[in-house]
């Protein structure tokens, strides 16, 4: 086989996941896609692609995996430890995978989704124009040990390798919610208290995470209310009051009432904030939310000036260790370029 | 349902018209007009157009237009005379009811006083209008039913319906096109699979089609599921 990524071990649910499939919410189909779209964008600022291509997501830990073919990755999203034929790889950084060399991704120091992106990316068959994976319709590809996934080929393999600053957004924060088309039917004092309340993130999915806090429930006027479109990033409150932020799996429509949306730009901290982070929700207008949050292409322009070339000069030790917030990721033997 | 929309912000690309929102059978087919109109002729930056259960969702490029230029631009659009709707298309599909396939046949039947052979009747001689596709792919949400089916929800979940199965609250019909919990009351279960995420089209169903249920034991619809073929035995059909 010519072109293959061969999985040996997986070690979480591996999914195939690109942007998802817009223009399908008239048919009951959400837009889907990686879970932190941001680290999509990374990935093909790292690898020189215009739009990122299909990719690997690993929910908090990752697996085993070989090339039939010599490509370049990028790994980016949530910090793994990674190795390739027994070296440390930077992350949030691109590398060159030889034949038959084995790709070791393990658990995540700290966020859920990583992910690896290949210069010719995963070319398994289109579904309604896209390969990502949502698992309950069918749809993209569930990676299982033993799989071979075809890769298209790598258009430039001597690009030098290249690396770039790891964001914060691993350890959640501030989300900044904008008005939606239900924010009114939260009474002035509940809004105020929603964005006063200190959350913990709780269980989560790609549908979506669930806030937790102390004190009431959000409480609205929902009696009766017509189900309506759903977007990623709604803060939805479901019948006990208790909030939830959906993500790229969430339903199209749905009938609980919600408090407004979490902006694009800050939709990562939630995706990647697991069971006991602390977020909290600061309300932004619409203009302000505009500013904040670019068109993603504007995103890739702002990544390509943040590149760097992963050089294993020495000086340059002291500087890549700057990048790396999570201790452990880096222990001084990465791979010699 | 009130003489002009709401026009709101969902998400920075999506804007919302929002004829209603308590159900109303005018503002779903106002909603379905004005999707059918702006597929037809779309808007500057339009790159989506999405009918709901009482809205059109419609996203535009930021890149392309700014929010207020789409929304003045849908203004006018809004102002200008209904446009008519695309001619409907029609199924027949068959359907079982009662038994293992329907265990709230009975208690549907009580709340709206009628007998279980009477309420089947009356559903299979009904011409139901496909509202709204979601909650899964392809599934939709048919309606609207008299009066007398107005009931809520149960108080508590079905753990699991099967595929196909005919499920009933606030006078709407949910064909389930997926394993799925719920709190809607089953009624029966038909073939017919709205998502076959396999075929070229998956999407079996589209917003506005019509569809009328016919009787079939549960024996005919297990033959019809054993074939395998999404469509399930329903035919294109014309208007009673």
């Amino acid at each position: 086989m010519t072109n293959a990524l061969e999985v040996l071990a997986v070690t979480s649910q591996i999914t195939v996941q690109d942007l998802g499939r817009p223009g399908f919410t008239a048919l009951g189909l959400s837009i889907g896609g990686a879970a932190d779209r941001r680290a999509l964008w990374e990935a093909a600022a790292l690898l020189d692609h215009t739009t990122p291509q299909a990719c690997l997501e690993m929910p908090l830990t990752g697996g085993r995996f070989r090339a039939t073919c010599p490509t370049r990755i990028a790994l980016t999203g949530a910090p793994m430890r990674a190795s390739l034929a027994g070296r440390a790889l930077l992350w949030n950084a691109s590398h060159t995978l030889a034949p038959g060399e084995v790709l070791e991704i393990g658990p995540a120091e700290a966020g859920i989704y990583g992910y690896i992106s290949f210069a010719g990316g995963i070319a398994t068959p289109l579904q309604l124009g896209a390969r990502a994976t949502l698992a309950s319709a069918g749809l993209g590809t569930v990676v299982n040990a033993g799989m071979c996934l075809p890769l298209g080929p790598d258009p430039a393999p001597d690009t030098p390798a290249q690396r770039l600053p790891l964001e914060p957004r691993f350890q959640g924060g501030i989300l900044r919610v904008m008005p939606g088309p239900q924010t009114e039917l939260f009474d002035a004092a509940t809004r105020t208290r929603a964005f006063a309340t200190p959350f913990r993130a709780g269980a989560g999915s790609r549908q979506g995470v669930a806030l937790t806090h102390e004190g009431a429930p959000f409480a609205s006027q929902t009696a009766g209310l017509l189900s309506d479109f759903i977007t990623p990033g709604d803060v939805q409150t479901t019948g006990s009051g208790q909030p939830t932020i959906l993500l790229a799996d969430c339903q199209s429509i749905g009938g609980y009432p919600r408090l407004g949306t979490v902006i694009p730009a800050d939709l990562p901290i939630a995706a990647q904030a697991r069971p006991g982070t602390a977020l909290r929700l600061a309300p932004v207008t619409l203009a302000e939310a505009e500013a904040l949050s670019p068109e993603e292409p504007a995103l890739l322009a702002q990544l390509r000036k943040a590149l760097q070339p992963l050089i294993r000069d020495p000086h340059d030790i002291a500087d890549l260790l700057s990048y790396q917030l999570i201790s452990g990721v880096v222990r001084g033997d990465e791979e010699d370029l | 349902m009130p003489d002009t929309p709401e026009i709101l912000p969902l998400g920075l690309d999506g804007v919302l018209v929002r004829f209603t929102t308590q159900f109303s059978d005018d503002a779903n087919l106002a909603a379905q007009a004005l999707a059918a109109a702006l597929e037809a002729d779309p808007l500057p930056g339009q790159c989506e157009v999405a009918p709901g259960l009482g809205s059109v969702l419609l996203r535009f490029l930021r890149s392309e237009t700014a929010r207020a230029d789409l929304v003045s631009a849908l203004q006018e659009r809004l102002a200008a005379p209904a446009p008519r709707l695309p001619a409907p298309r029609h199924f027949l599909v068959p359907a079982c009811f009662g038994g293992t396939a329907g265990p709230q046949l009975i208690e549907v039947a009580q709340r709206a006083g009628r007998s279980e052979t009477d309420i089947i009747s009356e559903l299979c001689n009904m011409e139901l209008r496909v509202l709204a596709l979601g909650f899964a792919p392809g599934q939709p949400y048919l309606g609207m039913l008299p009066a007398h089916w107005d009931m809520p929800r149960m108080p508590d979940l079905s753990p699991q319906v099967a595929p196909g199965t005919i499920t009933t609250a606030i006078r709407q019909i949910v064909l389930f096109a997926k394993t799925s919990p719920t709190g809607w009351r089953a009624l029966g279960r038909c073939a017919l699979r709205p998502f076959a995420p396999g075929a070229e089209d998956p999407f079996l169903l589209r917003p506005g089609d019509r569809l009328r249920f016919t009787e079939a034991t549960e024996a005919e619809i297990s033959a019809l599921e054993a074939t395998g073929d999404p469509m399930g035995g329903a035919i294109r059909s014309f208007p009673k």
